[in-house]
């Protein structure tokens, strides 16, 4: 057992008799014996290190690791180089706090600098932030950006990714804002339906590329309807597939967000993972959380530091327009430390592989008679049918060490979302298709 | 320099073997066409650029942190290597619950921990961060309300002395705040609260101890208050690291409250996140909750969904390897640990409080709890040295520097907060070096002014970065193409 | 402190130059100086309408920002864009830079004439 605190019972009877107390009971006496506890807490007696561990490791052990996975969803296992946890494990980076005090947080605040010029070179957008919880809060996030006293509708596509939308309608709930949602036609956006609702009262137009099914929409055409109502476009995007494709800027976006998770970080359960935002120069003011800038210091030298900190909560208070204080700076070192590895051509190899594999996997379904439901062209991830009942698929699949594609739910219950990255090595694809094969 | 000045044409790192399947391109209508210029660097140059950033960065593995209602206690290294076990690092969110039962365990043993040393009945790991949940804290109240048909009930109750979090959330959930005031003890002042409420308060949000470092001593009759006209008490748990197996927010009134893994529970910060900031609450409001929670039954594990949940607030259960810190962290220090933890901060603020309330004039002089505050309005009118000038000569001095300006409420305030993983000898260090800086504030007062001289930069414009921010870095090029 | 002698003055510290049924209105040099350096201003959009008193603008400096209330009630026709790009320009010239213009004035508060202004400041710098 243990507390990690390192005064010796001497030093604590020195501290207290310089304070004239006998016992650190009489610290408390502000608190009033009708809210002090009487007893101790029902809690384990704490344990040392060694029974900690055993504990611990007792309970990872029993969870499943899968040797081969093609399910995605939101969560994606791609390779991470070894010099990203080196550098995440680096422990001043680990243990420092927000970089108040910038003359001794350089490092920290440089390497923010770095990340949000990189997600603004990967969504071709003017300005990104330090980032935010997750794909999913950035997204919620960024459609508080667009408010206006005269624009406060919102419209989000069916074709997000589930926990995108319903996180967008917690927001909406909590701000209370009209979500309308935009239904799926042959598995994308259905376009007559923003040209005929999408109007001036309307704030802003929230779609995924590539979508939830992998599909790319025409994200062009969104963008001319939407602006020409004068509403804002934003655009979710998995930022591996930026590696080769058009981004949020060419598609006429004015804010992109994503999950940064593939970008370096494990699959973690779930988190932590990375919220990035990106927006124009024009409404960089409007962008929540952190932000860092470069200045020179008395000498003139150049340093960077937290900037427009006046649109924060901190100092707006309730006239902020974001809450958001901690961040995933960890998350976003994570990334800026990927990107730079791969550059620009690891990126585009992660990508085309990602692509090319899925493609390849949905081919050999196919033939399997997993028939392909996308019919728009896609990216990493694909939707097919299934010929046998799926928890017999999975189950069977799940027995031999492979995590099967993603059972869909409502509308598209008894269909499976498969993905691919350049995890799947062809062998691997080739042993889920003899596996299937055989049921 | 930056890492696209240290990038050369050419250079990569060999990471990836050849494409093994018949490669497939995008069509023209959605490939890029704008160039991505990203580092081309070689492993070692990444290497080296990351140790420089490394080491011109101070975290509390370099030296003492007392940055108040911060809690930067020791980041126990244990923790670290049980979050990076395979067994978590590698689980799907989307997997089948039987191939994640450690998983969901983990869950459900740190709830069953929260709720005993807060005195709840649930709690949902899925806020990211203390205000993410704030505001799942605040739209449990709102659905709470809603469910009764009480709409009326539109307005949060802060004390001014809050942390900007509070209010923010509170206009995030639809609400208005309504902002009550300190009284002579720091605590808040009854009288206006008594004022403030009504039949449109929706409920009051309190941290206690607050950001004074005191704890209210009228805690029953403001939580009382605010049950009697039908509003819900939120607890804000920064400062939860004052009071664990000393009292519980549960038994104080409270009916919702978020509490921060990052802080009391010693998981890191890693330079602004990620945190972990759970919500728990009592069983009348559990039916709220968001997400899902992780139940035992038949000694399997499984997810549960609350009948009026508020939704998801994220993708999702939560910072899932920053729970696991926590549990470690809980484990080892056990009933006895968390006790002793809590009294020790109380005991380390108060001796620093002590050897230093002399020349330090405290913004309210009784003893305090975890964090205490200065003013040093006195010696800025003596001798022009600010608290940003005593800060930062406090960087000079190798020692991190407490909050600055901050509660908003005390006039130059310093906010300190040693944590109980502090040395007492440490702590005489960071007395001795205040002590030192009181007297050269009066000798030498232009030395604090130009502090920093010993950091890697000094003092930085943030004026001219505010006025015309550089968000960004561009090549020369770029620039002059624009 | 530069107090000029053609205009009015509220306890706010914004200055108020009228022109028939409008009027200008912009922060004096005792609030610039008060609030040091400017980084940003967030004005009002044309066609707002504002009550005595009301909060219409805010200005951003860097670890704080101030509401601007405004001493008459009015319809906000023109606003001083320059100050978007140029905020330092309040700094520099508090008097040049006007932040609204209003038109349509339906109230006044209470304002103040040159010397009032000037001494009522010269209270609030005793208090001090």
């Amino acid at each position: 057992m243990g507390s990690y605190v390192p005064s010796t019972d001497l030093e604590r009877r020195e501290m207290l008799s310089a304070l004239g107390m006998h016992s650190e009971k009489e610290l408390f006496e502000d608190i009033s014996p009708q809210v002090r506890l009487k007893e101790e807490l029902c809690l384990p007696k704490g344990m040392s290190e060694l029974e900690v561990r055993r504990n611990i490791m007792g309970l990872a052990n029993k969870n499943k690791v899968f040797s081969s996975v093609f399910r995605g969803a939101g969560a994606y296992r791609h390779f991470i180089p070894a010099i990203v946890k080196s550098v995440t494990s680096k422990e001043s980076l680990l243990t420092a706090y927000t970089p108040y005090q910038p003359e001794i947080s350089q490092g920290i605040l440089q390497s923010i600098f770095e990340y949000q010029t990189m997600i603004c070179e990967l969504t071709g957008m003017d300005v990104s932030n330090a980032s935010v919880y997750d794909g999913a809060t950035a997204a919620a996030e960024s459609i508080m950006m667009c408010q206006e006293r005269k624009r406060s509708k919102v419209f989000i596509s069916r074709t997000v990714n589930p926990f995108v939308l319903e996180t967008v309608q917690t927001y909406c709930f909590g701000k209370n804002l009209e979500l309308i949602i935009i239904p799926e036609q042959n598995g994308v956006t259905n376009l007559s339906f923003i040209e005929n609702n999408v109007d001036a009262a309307t704030a802003c137009v929230y779609i995924q590329q590539p979508n939830f099914y992998g599909s790319f929409e025409d994200g062009e055409k969104i963008g001319e309807l939407v602006h020409s109502a004068g509403a804002k476009y934003i655009m979710g995007v998995n930022p591996i597939s930026l590696g080769i494709a058009k981004t949020p800027r060419e598609y006429g976006a004015d804010i992109a967000v994503g999950e940064g998770q593939p970008l370096g970080l494990p699959l973690s359960f779930g988190g932590p993972y990375l919220g990035f935002m990106a927006t124009v120069d024009s409404m960089k003011r409007k962008l929540p959380g952190r932000i860092v800038g470069q200045t020179k210091d008395l000498n003139g030298k150049i340093g960077y530091v937290l900037t427009l900190q006046a649109r924060e909560q901190h100092i707006r208070r309730e006239k902020s327009s974001s809450n958001i204080c901690s961040n995933e700076a960890l998350c976003a070192l994570a990334a800026g430390v990927y990107l730079s590895a791969m550059g620009e051509s690891g990126l585009r190899k992660v990508a085309v592989q990602s692509m090319s594999k899925a493609h390849y996997l949905a081919e050999r379904l196919g033939e399997l008679g997993y028939r392909l439901v996308n019919k728009k062209e896609f990216f990493n991830e694909f939707v097919s049918e299934s010929p046998k009942p799926i928890s017999e698929v999975m189950n069977l699949l799940e027995s031999r060490g492979i995590l099967g594609g993603f059972p869909l739910r409502g509308e598209n219950e008894g269909k499976i979302l498969w993905c691919c990255t350049e995890m799947n090595s062809k062998d691997d694809i080739d042993e889920l298709i003899r596996i299937l094969q055989g049921v | 320099m930056l890492i696209f000045e240290k990038s050369r044409e050419g250079r990569e790192i060999s990471l990836l073997p050849i494409c093994d399947v018949p490669e497939v391109m995008l069509s023209p209508q959605f490939h890029r066409n704008m160039v991505l210029r990203l580092p081309e660097i070689s492993e070692n140059d990444l290497s080296r650029h990351y140790s420089e950033i490394g080491e011109k960065t101070y975290g509390v593995n370099q030296g003492a942190y007392p940055l108040g209602s911060c809690t930067m206690k020791y980041n126990p290294k244990i923790n670290e290597e049980l979050a990076g076990l395979t067994g978590f690092t590698e689980i799907h969110p989307l997997q089948k619950e039987d191939t994640v039962q450690g998983c969901l365990e983990v869950l459900s043993m740190l709830e069953k921990y929260l709720c005993e040393i807060t005195g709840m009945t649930h709690f949902t790991m899925q806020p990211a961060a203390g205000a993410h949940g704030e505001l799942t804290g605040l739209l449990m109240i709102k659905a709470f309300h809603h469910k009764r048909g009480d709409t009326k009930r539109t307005k949060i109750i802060i004390p001014d002395s809050a942390h900007g979090t509070n209010p923010a959330s509170a206009t995030m959930a639809g609400f208005e705040t309504v902002t009550v005031p300190s009284d002579k003890d720091g605590g808040v002042d009854i009288e206006k609260l008594k004022e403030a409420i009504g039949n449109d308060t929706a409920g009051l949000m309190l941290t206690n101890p607050n950001t004074l470092g005191l704890f209210d001593k009228n805690i029953m009759e403001i939580t009382n208050m605010i049950h009697d006209c039908g509003g819900i008490n939120y607890y804000d748990g920064a400062n939860l690291n004052a009071v664990m197996g000393i009292a519980r927010p549960g038994d104080m009134g409270f009916d919702v409250i978020h509490v921060n893994l990052h802080k009391t529970f010693s998981a890191p910060h890693g330079g602004g996140g990620p945190g972990s900031g759970p919500v728990g609450c009592k069983k009348f409001l559990s039916e709220f909750l968001p997400s899902v929670r992780s139940e035992e039954e038949k000694g399997k594990f499984c997810f549960v969904k609350a009948e009026n949940a508020i939704g998801e607030m994220k993708s999702f259960y939560g910072n899932f390897l920053v729970v696991v810190r926590a549990l470690a962290y809980l484990m080892t220090l056990g009933r006895e640990g968390v006790l002793q933890a809590s009294e020790y901060a109380v005991l380390n603020a108060n001796y620093m409080f002590h050897k230093l309330k002399d020349l330090y004039p405290p913004a309210y002089d009784r003893s305090c709890m975890h964090e205490f505050v200065f003013s040093l309005e006195k010696l800025k009118k003596e001798t022009g040295v600010s608290a940003l000038d005593i800060a930062k000569a406090m960087l000079d001095k190798g020692i991190h520097p407490p909050t600055m300006y901050f509660p908003l409420i005390v006039h130059e305030a310093l906010m300190f907060e040693p944590t109980e993983t502090e040395s007492k000898e440490t702590m005489d260090d960071m007395v001795q070096i205040l002590r030192d800086l009181y007297e050269e504030a009066h000798t030498t007062p232009d030395i604090l002014c130009n502090a920093p001289i010993t950091t890697s930069v000094g003092r930085l414009n943030e004026v001219e970065a505010a006025r015309n921010p550089i968000l960004r870095y561009q090549s020369n090029d770029e620039k002059g193409a624009i | 402190m530069k107090i000029l002698n053609d205009l009015f003055y509220s306890k706010f510290h914004e200055w108020i130059k009228f022109d028939g049924e409008s009027a200008v209105v912009g922060l004096t040099d005792y609030a610039q100086s008060a609030l040091g350096d400017i980084v940003f201003v967030n004005l009002p959009e044309i066609g707002d309408e504002v009550g005595v008193d009301g909060s219409f603008a805010d200005v951003e400096s860097v670890k704080a920002v101030s509401d601007i209330y405004t001493p008459v009630g009015g319809t906000v026709s023109a606003i001083n864009e320059a100050l978007l790009d140029a905020p330092e320009k309040i700094n520099q010239d508090a008097y040049d830079a006007w932040l609204v213009k209003f038109e349509n004035i339906t109230e006044r508060g209470e304002l103040l004439r040159a010397d009032e202004y000037k001494a009522y400041i010269e209270s609030i710098q005793e208090e001090e």
